[in-house]
């Protein structure tokens, strides 16, 4: 099953390879990660998606708990509970053919033309990863050159917060 | 206002600030400025090994004789790549150390310069925590928070790599009076609604154990563990590293469990109806099958580390807190329950006397061949359970662990978890460094003893007096045991054939050496030992392929004992 884990770190050097480490050194596979600075400089943010049972999850959350950079985490089992997004860019073959296609799609799923060049488009997608996911299959045809796609981010809902 | 000193000068008040009294250690090139300091305060001792894994150990074998933080100082590279099977060993047992490792200067860090090596990188898996210090201002804090680390919450290792310009740039020295880290704040307290059900269990039980691990003993509560069990009538088993936490010679204990442990206590473990786990970590040579562990029973856990609870077996009644209140609550507890104790556990006491009256440990004496168990009986003989005993690993850990007689904590010195061989004697003498005045026996076989001898030099630079007794059956003797009893008898390269003659090359190092071959010269020689007060090996020749009984073959069920 995959959950995703918001885990809140001292923004040092070394503590991403002590997270890491934690999963490859118990065979637990990540599946993504995403790290930044918080409002706080001094803290980082991870956002980890990985697979488990239940007894895996509760070690993973109990070891990344032992790290001595460690503040606190978080673990959202529940869809309801959080909100999880991901970006992607998209470079997309923009023949003068399918320019006007890739408009309608990128304009249908949301998204934004961040550059564009005689021969390219490239978008910018926000949200799910089943959204991500959905535009890719619907521009593929149109020839696509290269993804690139971001960890998730994700937050609880309502008021509760990592601190 | 202060003035400005070196980082070398900080690192050594720092040290002086923490309480350090010996620092095991090899010099080196980065490490030179330290050193330097070093020879200008001679009442910080610091003892000089021949290797730099016999530094570790012997900072492990401080820690465990003492309780203190066990403290090491290397060079980069080798130096440190040489540390990394003792900090290993100290982090699979536990043990609160700081190893100070020499790094390149920062600025040629990662350019593959000489003598680099990234020990933070290479000791991550097996440190509680590092520190590459790379501002001289920040090097007394660091080493506070590194004593603070290793030494709370459940104790172990941490790494401080120390750059070359660091402990030559300058800084005003500004030790922390307390130290605070938002990220690190260890459970202590356990939570009494947690306590209370577990005397509650403990009251209802009519078959309890308390099964106890290293935690009774890195947490001091071990007065407390024997008032429960006088209190409660509960029998006691212990873990390796929860032995000499219970007297040997009481009614109520036991003897180890799991593998080797003894027939009862193995029967005790499959036949209790509640397992109270204190400071134990349900480690695979404990429970042997788990599927087979403890089936009937319930499981209560009491651990400083929730990583440990559930980890290997589900736990019902999960404690988080240090040992020593937890116990201490535990006991007020029980003590105002009105419960018949004795009543309550007088057949299961019964029971656990008629397992031993039909399987208690036993060897078949002889009358011109030492048996390695007899040894061990004659090392209680003479020093009568006081002694400090440290051990090599294998057979001569197995048979030290069921014979020995072992009366107060940390009295017994040994690698459970990472199975270190050549830790007992680099141990000994860290133990002895500690406490001149008492009998350090180091329990070793003829192929542990010569992975750390070159230890003998440090041995008789610092007239440190371990007794060494070697239990010399030619043999790596625990893994020929395996094969001949799983591996159809092919003894595949476990046999030295080319062995030192251990007399001649203790004496070579100018230290007592004595060679025994027949059962009454046991006990003489390691009384000639003791008595020389040197360093001194007494190599016994023992019956070569006796076994450790009784045995579960590894993941089977600890019902499964093969006891002959």
């Amino acid at each position: 099953m995959k959950h995703t884990i918001s885990v809140l770190v001292e923004n040092k050097f070394g503590v991403l390879s002590r997270v890491a480490g934690l999963f490859s050194g118990r065979g637990f596979n990540i599946e993504s990660l995403s790290v930044a600075p918080t409002l706080d400089s001094s803290t980082s943010r991870m956002t980890i998606v990985t697979r488990g049972d239940d007894a895996i999850i509760e070690q993973i959350t109990k070891q990344l708990n032992k790290l001595i950079d460690v503040i606190k985490v978080n673990e959202f089992t529940a869809d309801e509970e959080y909100v999880v997004r991901e970006i992607a860019l998209i470079k997309l073959n923009a023949e003068q053919e399918n320019r006007a296609e890739i408009l309608r799609m990128t304009e249908v799923f949301r998204g934004k033309v961040v550059d564009v060049s005689p021969k390219t488009y490239t978008i910018e997608v926000t949200g799910t990863e089943n959204k991500v996911n959905a535009f890719i299959e619907m521009v593929r045809p149109l020839g696509i050159i290269e993804v690139a796609r971001s960890g998730k981010v994700a937050m609880a809902r309502g008021r509760k917060s990592l601190g | 206002m202060t003035q400005s000193i070196t980082g070398a000068e900080i690192l050594v008040k720092s040290l002086q600030k923490l309480g350090v009294d010996t620092i095991f250690g090899y010099p080196g090139g980065v490490v030179l400025p330290i050193y330097d300091e070093l020879f200008k305060h001679p009442e910080l001792r610091h003892v000089l090994v021949r290797h730099e894994q016999g530094a570790v150990h012997m900072a492990d074998g401080y820690a465990r004789a003492t309780g203190r933080v066990g403290v090491a100082l290397v060079t980069s590279g080798p130096g440190a790549t040489n540390a990394v099977t003792g900090i290993a060993t100290a982090y699979m047992d536990s043990i609160p150390m700081v190893v100070i490792t020499g790094q390149v200067p920062t600025k040629l860090i990662g350019n593959d310069a000489f003598q680099e090596a990234d020990i933070i990188g290479i000791t991550r898996p097996c440190v509680k925590h590092s520190y590459l210090v790379r501002d001289v201002n920040d090097l007394a804090r660091t080493l506070a928070e590194a004593f603070y680390i290793a030494s709370t919450g459940k104790p172990g290792p941490v790494v401080v790599d120390v750059p070359k310009d660091v402990v030559t740039n300058q800084a005003k020295f500004e030790f922390p009076e307390k130290v605070e880290i938002r990220s690190y704040k260890p459970t202590v307290e356990g939570h009494i609604k947690q306590i209370q059900k577990l005397a509650h269990a403990l009251a209802e039980a009519k078959k309890p154990v308390l099964y106890v691990g290293g935690g009774m003993i890195s947490s001091n509560a071990y007065e407390e563990l024997a008032e429960l069990a006088k209190l409660t009538r509960s029998p006691v088993t212990l873990t390796l590293m929860g032995l000499g936490s219970f007297d040997s010679t009481n009614e109520l204990n036991l003897g180890m469990l799991g593998m080797h442990g003894t027939f009862r206590a193995n029967m005790a473990m499959s036949h209790t109806d509640l397992v109270v786990a204190l400071g134990a970590r349900f480690d695979d040579r404990v429970t042997g099958d788990l599927t087979q562990f403890a089936p009937h029973a319930k499981i209560a856990h009491v651990d400083v580390d929730p990583t440990a609870i559930s980890k290997n077996v589900k736990c019902h009644i999960p404690v988080v807190g240090d040992l020593k209140d937890v116990m201490v609550k535990l006991l007020a507890e029980t003590r105002a329950m009105k419960v018949d104790w004795s009543a309550k556990t007088a057949d299961w006491l019964k029971q656990i006397a008629e397992w031993e009256a039909k399987n208690a440990l036993t060897y078949v004496k002889k009358k011109d061949v030492i048996k390695p168990q007899f040894v061990i009986e004659e090392i209680n003989r003479i020093t009568k359970g006081e002694g400090i005993y440290a051990t090599e690993v294998g057979q001569n850990q197995m048979w030290a662990a069921q014979y020995l007689t072992l009366k107060r904590p940390r009295s017994f010195i040994t690698s459970g978890g990472l199975g270190t061989m050549g830790f007992g004697f680099p141990a000994a003498l860290g133990a002895q460094a500690a406490f001149p005045d008492r009998v350090v026996i180091d329990i070793a076989g003829d192929g542990s003893i010569q992975m750390n001898i070159q230890e003998l030099g440090t041995a008789m630079q610092y007239r440190l007096p371990v007794v060494i007794v070697i239990l010399n059956n030619g043999f790596l003797g625990m893994v020929r045991q395996w094969q001949e009893l799983f591996f159809g008898g092919r003894y595949a390269y476990t046999c030295m054939e080319a062995q030192p003659d251990f007399v001649k090359l203790a004496e070579a190092y100018g230290a007592f050496g004595k060679r025994v071959t027949r059962p009454e010269e046991v006990g003489p020689a390691i009384e000639e030992a003791i008595a020389s007060k040197r360093t001194a090996l007494v190599d016994c020749v023992v019956d070569r392929e006796e076994n450790v009984y009784p045995m579960v073959p590894a993941g089977a069920a600890l019902t499964n004992m093969l006891l002959a």
